[in-house]
């Protein structure tokens, strides 16, 4: 297959979910996942590479070795697909950033750039009662050319339906969700909805795609074109 | 400065900043040297240094300076001016390049340019120059910092501020050269560069406007300076210098002062003003203020408007003022400014701006073919074809039916706005359409002539020329002819007088329309009455009256004569009568005389004497002939009179509105605004409406419209309604006009117009002279003889069908007529679907615009004018066709071909139109390469099958037909699925809590005070996954095997069966002596503690198989848990998926059974070989989709044990002991206790919550609903069922699905005929249910939830049932219960929730004392008190007349009482308040049940016996299959016998005889049974029982199939598998 040129091209995306700006909000966590279309699919190294860099470690952590072996099975060998971040506050300067540093590293391989990835981010936080409500949820397309690229998301969440809802959903901390965070990276049944803006949420993405060219797929600006192509140098004038 | 150099400078400005910033930094100068040097007074270098010099310079030489410094920066700025054309030439192409770069090559260009001048400088005589001496003495010291320095600030501190500017460019050029490195930026002059605070100043801001003034207006304002002069001086000198544009000689004129004036200055900053005082120059600004007439007209012209001298101008188009003054300004000074403006000193403006037409340039090329390609293709409308319409048996032949409305105008024959004149016209006009009638129909000369015929006739009877004939008859005949005549002589002179007197009233009317316009003096109508007189000739005319008079006297008398006859035969009898009596009293006179003459006394007239009658008098001709003659002269026309002929014609003419007085004027003016139209109502819907039209003076309204409706159905109605619209207000109802429905001979051509009438009750008065309508006026002046007319008309119309397109007139078949709501439930299809064309032709709208000579100067018409015009200019071509994405073509970057051919785009396609073949199409490959041509296999295979129907598949051909039908239907469904997929409600997106009530308030303010983690957990229910983002593995099956009961034991193999053979017994002593016929015998064969069974459970789901230890005995106690993995079909876990798996999950019970195989006896001391056998002793069957949608199924089920088990049997005393005594038949069998789950717990499905329309009444749907609710609020978890969706997904009310129908004769007939004893009567009906009920649940089983994914119940009625041969517990419990009542029966559906089924329907029956529970699936019925009932719920009884929901505190039967009758118990829907309304069935009258071919049921059996043994040794692939013919046969002889006897108690017999056969096997196996539905239920059960799975060397099979035929195609299938080892 090699030799008949690639059949699939691929995405690495890492990065972090960096920070957040949520005013009004303070003790937040959040959770991150990736929507596609059908003909991506998730990649990551294969198994015995894990273990082999594992199994180095020694006899000792041999248990370990099994158990991270065992996390990758059960996440199916797809790389970090979606995570939960650890609750951070809010930091003591002007800034008052939420800062969450939180890994992403996946890789995704596909044949079709139709059903680009897009990672859905879901921000919790407890409320006055200490429930956990939502604070945000948002939605963006990991970016298309490689590079590093920063992504500023905002954030929103479903209103209730009424006042009356709205005053019951906050006594009772259960303000309404959507029942599956990945309606906001698509668009079909969004107009039964109604939602209130909340915050900003700060993303990090490095992008390194192999064999998109190959496949007649060309998303590099065009100054990275430049960077390879023939420039003339810069003469000094006598 | 004047504006050229102004504009110069601008130019340059690029330059020069560019070089000033390079320059600062270059001589290194600090921010603050350059601040100072700007701000003139303040000292550059050394503060204190240069405070104490200032002021020395100042004074010294300001004016000479002054001169110098303005050539000078002249200069410096022309030099960069003239210098672009060296650098940039090599410089543009370099687009790359940074503006540093930039920056610094234009900075070295400057740099050279300053050198090269400088250098020119020195030579060249400097033109006229006043300079200093020192500064000429500066000069010479150019060279070191320090002086530099100095002499800068000396400079600059000389130099006043007027010249700054420029005159640092200059001096910055030319200084910097010496200390600067070639080509680079020192450290500092970058940070200069960067840092560099260029602050304008405020002096200077402050200086410049002052210039500007000067110059611009030359005003005196001067501040007293002395520069004043000299730049104004200089002014002249760069104008001369500009024009020889000599940069050369300019700047060796300056050479010196370039030295001299070595200043840094900023940017040059020009403020707002003094740019806009240079825009002025540059630009032209037009006034905003209005511009007086004269100006815009040529002079000594008036305006003209044309408005007011009545032309019609349209209106102008909404310009500001503002704009328009503003253009009209610019027009004026531009050159030929007045032809822009009008007559009417406006500027000319057409009332609409846009064009009317497409202005797109030509298309040059090949025209023809772009047309081509844009014309429109005409494509016939698709009928929509709705889905039922493929049900089978009811072809309907539904199709396009037109009917054509020709609706060609109105009349009105009242109106409110009609004028005296006009109802008496209207009047005249009606009498006279009658008299045309009238003379048109000519009855009184018809009938004349009907008279003259028979008279003739009785002169013919009355000539005996026809002797032949008897003389009575000739008398019969002339005596009707003779009433004839007179019948036809009396209406003759009826119709004659109504013709006269019609006549008459005509003139009369006439006459007073003649006497109404003369009095008011003005004419409204058009109505002339002509009365011809026809002469006729006076003689003959005499005599044929007289002829006639004659003729009718002499009938006349005829008659009287015979009257007088008849009367004189009566008086003559009278007469003689009372002479008898008068002679009968003499003789008694006489004898009383005689014998006692006082008698006489006594009774002088007993009785009634009768009167002497009267004789009748004779006619008198002449009085007859006076009566004639009146009568004549009062109905007919005098002789010689002349005919009088009344014309009516339009010729008259109708008086002007200006002679007209004003109420008159004002009611002419309310006709005009008026205007009709019409709207056409087909079934209660309007359809389709006319054009609004004006009603005209003569209150006629021409519409000439024709509608064709394309309708489905008979029509019901058909109707017009009259609308009014006067002026711009609101449109008024006037009146509804019903046509007929045409008869459907009257197809279009043949249509007669016909006028319908209609007439209003609206009552109007109007304040002119109309006379309104429904209120009352008189013709008189003095009020009186009071008229009340109501507003009416008439609508001519014509109704007819139209013709199709091969002649055959579009008529709904008769059939379809008169068909009330009864049927129209039935019907598939109630939807028309009507088409109207409402699109006006340009073309003819222009042609009518010229017809009516519209007013092309009204300003009512103009829009109208406008599009006539452009509609009919010829010179633009607007297209007749209009075409969406017309630029489509254009973007089609592949051929259509080609892109069809592309594997890839094709899959995508599929895959995004969601085709099952590709829904979850993962990872479509990248080239057209890679995909397979075999993913489209299958696809295009169904393609090509959906109408061929296969019968390779499906072993017969009515399945194959039913199951391409089903088919059919489930992707209909399926596709109403998938579009109602996409239809998403808030809580499909979001989750919210619904806004509690007080009591859940309550308790949530509760659980707030509740400890986070109590210290007694309670149990919560299990997460539920939404099944999208599972994958194989994810999902397992856990199913609990706890315990079982009464397993069969095996029977000692030695024991002897002498049980007599059954097959003679009766039903009825079958039944009786069943369920203890074997216990007493076999329990005593049993030795105690012997090993009766060893059973255990073996699982399979989806060919996995589990199974757990073997326990002991015929109750065993296994407890434990297995779990299966689930693979969802193409690893596609989506909802709609698994709600349409069809595995079955077995469970099977086995008996584990070792045997010995060592052979010989001294081996067996050294070791133990044993092999273990199993056999098969039952199973249970639970589909995946009841797990799936119950999420966990917990009970115990009965074992389904084939009825024949050879080597076991059944220990039943223990069940003697336990049960009662009456249920203990019913409760026969073994049973197992299971817990079935699905880890993790899926979300089920949601129910499709369409709202399918109904033709149920609408008070009877909300009846439903209401009861629902209520009842769903009682009890919640109760089902209530009142209405149901049938298959063509209407809702239908539920109890329209029971009625008695008619089980298969056949069934009933195989039964013997009733016996005479009652207790044998009930049997007999017990044996009846039975056998129906076995009937029934023969017919497969299919799930709706499987067939139609999502949950939509849908419920087929008894025939469609029968026809499908598939359907699920609803179908089932209605044919049964609709068996039942026909059996006279008392039977109920019961809706409720059973194990495992979950919601299910059962049926419930009434018998003398008790009530049974039928499973209509598997035909077995219980007690009402039966333990083992899998029916634990009860929530409605549905009867046919009523539902009874269920209000008892229990719902498990065991504990409710069935008695409907208590309303206590049962809440039932229809009530006194809401009484049953007599619901028709949806059922058919009556079932009809072809007998099945035997012949097609024997080779189907045939042909499962071959494939069911090819699977078997398809299974063994490693061991020989060897088949057992002996034995197969044998058991095919059995099987007929176990399907007559249903499988019951012929075991022993059974195993005699073939132990009598085979005598020399072990011999294991047993017969299945199972309803016939495909042949992948059959292996999978054969599969399961593990047959094949005996891997003895020596081992034999048999395999025996039978099919026993029941009407309708059910088919009850009977495998017999056994497997035999030979003992040795």
């Amino acid at each position: 297959m090699a030799a008949a040129g690639p059949s699939v091209f691929l995405l690495m995306v890492n990065g972090q979910v960096e920070s957040a700006q949520f005013p009004e909000y303070d003790d937040l966590y959040c959770k991150y996942c990736f929507v596609y279309g059908q003909d991506w699919a998730p990649t990551a190294l294969p198994l015995a590479s894990v273990s082999r860099v594992d199994g180095g470690a020694g006899a000792e952590e041999g248990p370990w070795t099994v158990t991270r072996t065992e996390e990758r099975r059960q996440h199916g060998d797809k790389g970090l697909e979606e995570g939960i971040s650890q609750i951070t506050s809010k930091s003591q300067d002007v800034r008052r950033a939420l800062v969450w540093n939180f890994p992403i590293d996946v890789t995704f391989k596909s044949t079709n750039p139709y059903g680009w990835p897009q990672i859905v981010l879901s921000v919790y936080g407890p409320d006055v009662f200490g429930n956990d409500v939502v604070r945000g949820y948002g939605a963006v397309h990991v970016p298309f050319s490689p590079g590093r690229h920063k992504r500023t998301v905002p954030m929103f969440v479903p209103e209730s339906t009424s006042k009356l809802q709205k005053f019951t959903s906050w006594f009772m901390g259960r303000r309404p969700e959507y029942t599956d965070p990945k309606v906001v990276a698509q668009g079909e049944g969004r107009e039964v909805t109604r939602v209130r803006s909340q915050g900003f949420v700060t993303l990090l993405f490095n992008v390194v795609t192999k064999d998109m060219r190959k496949l007649g797929y060309d998303t590099g600006p065009p100054d990275t074109q430049g960077a390879s192509g023939p420039s003339p140098p810069q003469g000094l004038p006598p | 400065m004047n504006p050229k150099e102004e504009k110069v400078k601008i130019i340059t400005e690029e330059f020069i900043e560019n070089d000033e910033d390079a320059g600062v930094g270059r001589q290194k100068k600090t921010p603050k040297v350059a601040r100072q040097k700007r701000k003139k007074r303040l000292p550059t270098t050394g503060p204190e240094e240069m405070v104490s010099e200032n002021p020395h310079f100042n004074q010294q030489e300001p004016v000479q300076e002054d001169s110098d410094t303005r050539p000078l920066s002249m200069t410096s700025r022309r030099g960069p001016r003239s210098l672009p054309p060296i650098p940039s030439a090599s410089r543009t192409g370099f687009a790359e390049f940074s503006m540093r770069e930039r920056m610094r090559e234009k900075l070295q260009a400057a740099r050279s340019k300053a050198e090269s001048t400088l250098l020119q400088e020195i030579p060249t005589p400097r033109p006229r120059r006043l300079q200093s001496p020192s500064e000429k003495e500066l000069e010479t010291e150019f060279g070191t910092e320090a002086d530099e320095e100095v002499q800068r600030t000396q400079k600059e501190d000389d130099s006043q501020s007027y010249s700054r500017v420029k005159f640092c460019d200059s001096v910055r050029k030319i200084k910097p050269k010496p200390p600067v490195p070639p080509g680079f930026p020192s450290a500092e002059e970058a940070y200069n560069f960067f840092t560099f605070n260029f602050d304008p100043e405020p002096e200077e801001s402050e200086e410049k406007p002052k210039a500007k003034n000067r110059d611009g207006t030359n005003q005196e304002e001067e501040e007293g300076e002395e520069e004043e002069p000299p730049v104004q001086e200089h002014k002249m000198d760069e104008e001369e210098l500009l024009s020889a544009k000599d940069d050369e000689d300019f700047l060796l004129g300056l050479d010196h002062a370039a030295e001299d004036f070595v200043v840094v200055r900023p940017a040059d900053y020009e403020s707002v003003h003094v740019r806009l005082q240079m825009e002025k120059e540059l630009l032209f600004v037009p006034s905003r203020l209005t511009v007086p007439t004269y100006k815009k007209l040529p002079e000594n012209v008036q305006p003209r408007f044309l408005e007011d001298e009545g032309l019609y101008a349209g209106a102008r188009p909404e310009v500001p003022r503002a704009c328009q003054n503003i253009m009209e300004n610019r027009l004026l000074t531009q050159e030929p400014g007045r032809k822009w403006f009008g007559d009417d000193g406006k500027i000319l403006a057409l009332p609409n701006p846009t064009k009317g037409f497409p202005s797109r340039p030509p298309v040059l090329t090949q025209e023809q073919d772009i047309k081509a390609e844009l014309e429109t293709l005409y494509k016939k409308a698709v009928k929509y074809v709705h889905r039922s319409q493929h049900m089978i048996g009811s072809g309907d032949p539904s199709g396009n039916f037109q009917l054509d409305i020709d609706i060609s105008g109105l009349i009105f024959t009242h109106h409110p706005c009609f004028s005296r004149e006009h109802v008496l016209a209207a009047k005249l006009a009606q009498l006279y359409d009658q008299h045309l009638a009238r003379q048109q129909r000519n009855k009184a000369k018809f009938l004349t002539d009907k008279l003259q015929a028979l008279r003739n006739a009785v002169q013919t009877e009355l000539n005996p020329a026809k002797p032949h004939k008897s003389l009575d008859t000739t008398q019969k005949a002339i005596n009707e002819y003779k009433s004839e005549i007179r019948q036809t002589r009396k209406l003759r002179d009826a119709e004659q007088e109504k013709d006269r007197t019609l006549l008459k009233t005509i003139i009369k009317v006439w006459k007073e329309m003649k006497s109404l316009r003369e009095f008011q003096r003005f004419t409204n109508t058009p109505l002339k009455l002509v009365l011809r007189k026809e002469k006729v000739d006076q003689k003959t005319d005499e005599e044929a009256y007289e002829a006639e008079i004659q003729a009718e006297i002499s009938e006349l008398l005829e008659e009287l004569m015979e009257e007088y006859e008849r009367k004189m035969e009566g008086y003559r009898a009278a007469y003689q009568q009372w002479k008898a009596w008068k002679k009968a009293q003499r003789a008694k006179k006489k004898k009383k005389k005689q014998e006692h003459p006082d008698e006489e006394m006594e009774e002088p007239y007993p009785g009634e004497e009768p009167v002497k009658p009267v004789p009748p008098e004779p006619t008198d001709r002449a009085l007859v002939e006076q009566q004639v003659r009146e009568r004549a002269a009062r109905s007919r026309r005098r002789p010689g009179e002349p005919t009088l002929v009344p014309e009516l014609s339009l010729a008259g003419s109708v008086t002007p509105n200006e002679q007209c007085p004003r109420a008159e004027v004002l009611r002419r003016e309310d006709v005009k605004r008026r205007s009709i139209y019409l709207k056409v109502i087909f079934n209660d819907k309007e359809v389709s409406r006319t054009d609004s039209r004006p009603l005209g003076a003569d209150f006629r309204v021409h519409f000439g419209q024709i509608f064709n409706l394309q309708i489905f159905n008979w029509p019901e109605s058909l109707m017009l309604q009259v609308y009014e619209t006067i002026g711009h207000s609101g449109t008024t109802l006037l009146a509804e006009v019903f046509l007929p429905i045409p008869e459907t001979t009257i197809v279009t051509g043949r249509a007669p117009i016909e006028e319908v009438e209609f007439s209003s009750n609206q009552h109007v008065t109007l304040d002119h002279e109309g006379v309104g309508s429904g209120v009352p006026f008189s013709f008189e002046a003095d009020g009186s003889n009071q008229l009340i007319l109501m507003t009416s008309g008439k609508v001519s119309n014509g109704v007819a069908w139209a013709i199709g397109e091969n002649g055959i007139p579009l008529i709904p078949p008769l059939s379809q007529q008169n068909i009330g709501f009864r049927s129209a439930l039935k019907r598939a299809d109630a939807i028309s679907s009507i088409g109207t064309s409402g699109l006006t032709d340009l073309k003819k709208l222009a042609k009518w615009a010229a017809e009516s000579k519209l007013d092309p100067n009204d300003p009512n018409n103009a829009p109208l004018m406008q599009l006539i015009s452009v509609a009919t200019s010829g010179e633009s071509y607007v297209p007749d066709f209009f075409r969406l994405e017309q630029l489509q073509q254009e973007f089609n970057f592949v051929s259509d071909e080609e892109l069809n051919r592309s594997k890839r785009f094709r899959l995508l396609c599929l895959r995004s139109q969601e085709v099952p073949e590709f829904r979850n199409y993962k990872q479509i490959p990248a080239y057209d390469r890679e995909i397979m041509e075999k993913v489209f296999q299958d696809y295009e295979k169904r393609l090509r099958d959906r109408n061929v129907i296969e019968t390779k598949d499906h072993i017969d051909t009515h399945r194959a037909i039913v199951a391409k039908y089903l088919q059919q239907v489930r992707e209909s469904v399926i596709n109403r699925f998938l579009i109602a997929k996409h239809h998403f409600l808030l809580s499909d997106l979001i989750v919210e809590e619904e806004v509690p009530n007080i009591s859940i308030l309550g308790l949530s303010l509760f659980k707030l005070a509740e400890q986070k983690r109590p210290l007694r957990p309670r149990r919560k229910g299990r997460k539920k996954v939404t099944a999208q983002n599972l994958s194989d593995g994810d999902i397992k099956v856990l199913v609990n095997i706890i315990r079982a009961y009464d397993i069969p034991v095996r029977k000692p193999t030695a024991s002897k069966f002498q049980q007599p053979s059954r097959s003679s017994r009766t039903f009825s002593e079958k039944r009786a002596a069943s369920p203890t016929a074997h216990s007493p015998t076999h329990s005593a064969d049993y030795p105690l503690g012997q090993v009766l069974v060893r059973p255990f459970v073996e699982v399979s789901f989806q060919r996995t198989i589990c199974h757990t230890t073997t326990a002991e005995g015929p109750n065993p106690s296994w407890n434990e848990e297995l779990e299966l993995p689930f693979r969802a079909p193409n690893g596609d876990y989506s909802t709609t998926s698994l709600q349409s798996v069809r595995d079955d999950v077995f469970i099977n019970i086995f008996d584990e059974v070792l045997n010995d195989v060592l052979e010989d006896d001294h081996e067996r001391g050294r070791g133990i070989h044993t092999h273990i056998e199993r056999h098969w002793l039952g199973s249970v069957k639970i589909p995946f989709s009841t797990i799936y949608f119950q999420a966990k199924i917990d009970g115990t089920f009965k074992i389904d044990i084939p009825p024949v088990l050879l080597g076991y049997s059944k220990e039943r005393n223990l069940m003697i002991e336990r049960s009662f005594d009456s249920v203990r038949s019913l409760s026969e069998g073994s049973y197992i206790t299971l817990f079935i789950t699905i880890e993790p717990q899926l979300v089920p499905g949601e129910s499709v919550r369409e709202k399918f329309d109904s033709q149920e009444d609408e008070k009877l749907l909300q009846a439903t609903e209401k009861f629902q609710t209520e009842c769903a609020l009682k009890f919640p978890h109760r089902q209530c069922l009142t209405t149901v969706t049938d298959i063509s997904g209407k809702t239908v009310f539920v109890t329209r699905y029971l009625k008695p129908l008619n089980p298969p004769r056949e069934l009933l007939d195989a039964c013997p005929s009733s016996p005479q004893a009652t207790a044998e009567l009930l049997d007999y009906f017990l044996f009846k249910q039975e056998l129906v009920a076995r009937y029934v649940s023969l017919i497969p089983f299919l799930p709706d939830t499987v067939s139609f994914a999502g949950i939509c119940d849908m419920w087929s009625t008894s025939d469609q049932f029968l026809d499908l041969l598939a359907g699920d517990e609803e179908e089932h419990a209605v044919l049964l219960c609709n068996y039942f009542l026909s059996l006279g029966k008392k039977a109920w559906l019961m809706m409720g929730s059973a194990i495992p089924e979950g919601p299910t329907a059962y049926v419930l029956t009434r018998e003398q004392s008790h009530y049974l529970i039928w499973n209509p699936c598997t035909g077995h019925f219980y007690g009402q008190f039966d333990t083992f009932c899998p029916l634990k719920s009860v929530g409605c009884l549905i009867g046919p007349d009523n539902i009874w929901f269920n209000i008892q505190r229990y719902d498990s039967p065991l504990r409710i009482n069935f008695d409907v009758t208590k309303p206590k118990l049962w809440k039932s829907f229809f009530s006194r308040s809401l009484p049953y309304p007599g619901l028709s069935s949806v059922q058919p009258e009556e079932l009809i049940y072809q007998r099945t071919d035997k012949a097609a049921a024997a080779e189907l059996q045939d042909r499962i016996e071959k494939i069911l043994k090819e699977k078997i040794m398809d299974w063994r692939p490693r061991h020989l299959t060897r088949w057992n013919r002996y034995c197969t046969s044998a058991l095919r002889h059995f099987l007929p016998v176990l399907e007559r006897s249903q499988g019951e108690d012929i075991e022993d017999d059974h195993r005699a005889e073939l132990l009598k056969q085979l005598g020399d096997y072990r011999f294991s196996g047993f017969p299945l049974h199972m309803p016939y539905s495909e042949l992948k239920p059959l292996t999978e059960a054969v599969y399961s029982t593990g047959v094949h799975n005996i891997d003895v060397p020596n081992v034999e099979f048999a395999l025996a199939v039978y099919i026993h035929p029941y009407p309708k195609n059910v088919l009850s299938v009977w495998i017999y598998v056994a497997s035999l080892i030979r003992n040795r």
